[in-house]
């Protein structure tokens, strides 16, 4: 079975690439970047205001993946999958919450900050904003791990009861964001006649190093 | 009374993350769940922590959330209902 990167976003050094193109860069404050880039975007989700760090940059590198992506709404999407993985889980929103706990005198905890306490929210933010409802997994790993992608998505799409896999990393740490999201599919007639990329760990740790 | 409404505006804007919502868009009648600002159970809990962090009130009965929180304006009647604004 041949399967193909059929769209990617990387996100690095808080500029966003697409597609092989320059979609967005970002020249302000590294705080001021998911704000600045959902503007860019013309996202209208009030949601995204909402979300911690690490939910805002897998929301917006899927958001930028799919925009241009026709064949993605045709999808059955009890049949999309969903693996992601990171090195920080969700460290910095963590540390965020342990801040607001820290001095008893001023003991607010947030729980809009709590609920982002884990790293497997945000793959619960992509599929609620575009309905995916397959299987899904997230893994925290010591460093970005082409093989484990590949060979997860791969499964998945062997299975009877999977078409298309949003498969990727995205790691925050420190308010920087380090994020690739990309559509694997089988390959057809279609997909491999234009310049969609092959679905292997050179190409992944290609993109990764984009 | 309007002032107290208009402070409660800014501090809910602020405290929900509301970045698209300008105090002047809040109607203080029109509700807060559902066809209002249409917020959710994470709000809610957002709401309690905003009365004790700034005014001090702790909501002892949950149940009570429901009529307090009803509006904007059912949250300031309720702060000055308790001698706290």
């Amino acid at each position: 079975m041949d399967t193909t990167i059929t769209t990617y976003t990387r996100i690095r050094r808080q500029g966003i690439l697409s597609n092989d193109q320059l979609f967005y860069e970002h020249n302000g404050e590294a705080a001021t970047f998911a704000g600045d880039a959902y503007k860019h975007l013309q996202l209208s989700y009030p949601k995204f205001h909402k979300m911690d760090l690490l939910c805002k940059a897998g929301l917006l590198a899927t958001e930028t993946a799919l925009k241009d992506h026709a064949s993605f709404q045709s999808l059955d999407m009890s049949r999309v999958a969903i693996v992601l993985a990171n090195r920080a889980s969700s460290l910095e929103t963590d540390r965020q919450h342990q801040r607001s706990i820290s001095d008893k005198s001023n003991y607010f905890p947030s729980p809009a900050v709590f609920v982002y306490t884990l790293p497997n929210i945000v793959i619960g933010e992509i599929a609620i904003k575009y309905k995916i409802t397959g299987e899904n997994a997230f893994f925290v790993c010591e460093h970005f791990d082409a093989a484990l992608l590949h060979d997860y998505a791969e499964t998945l799409l062997k299975s009877e009861h999977t078409d298309a896999v949003l498969a990727g990393w995205t790691d925050v740490d420190q308010g920087l964001t380090d994020t690739l999201i990309y559509l694997v599919e089988r390959s057809t007639d279609s997909n491999k006649n234009t310049n969609f990329k092959p679905h292997s760990f050179e190409t992944i740790n290609q993109l990764y190093t984009l | 009374m309007d002032a107290l409404i208009e402070k409660l505006k800014t501090q809910i804007i602020e405290q929900l993350n509301l970045a698209e919502v300008k105090p002047a868009d809040i109607n203080p009648d029109a509700p807060l769940f559902g066809d209002g600002l249409g917020l959710d159970s994470i709000d809610a809990l957002e709401l309690i922590v905003l009365l004790e962090k700034h005014y001090g009130i702790k909501i002892q009965d949950p149940k009570d959330g429901k009529t307090i929180f009803q509006s904007v304006r059912t949250m300031a009647e309720y702060i000055k209902s308790q001698g706290k604004s």
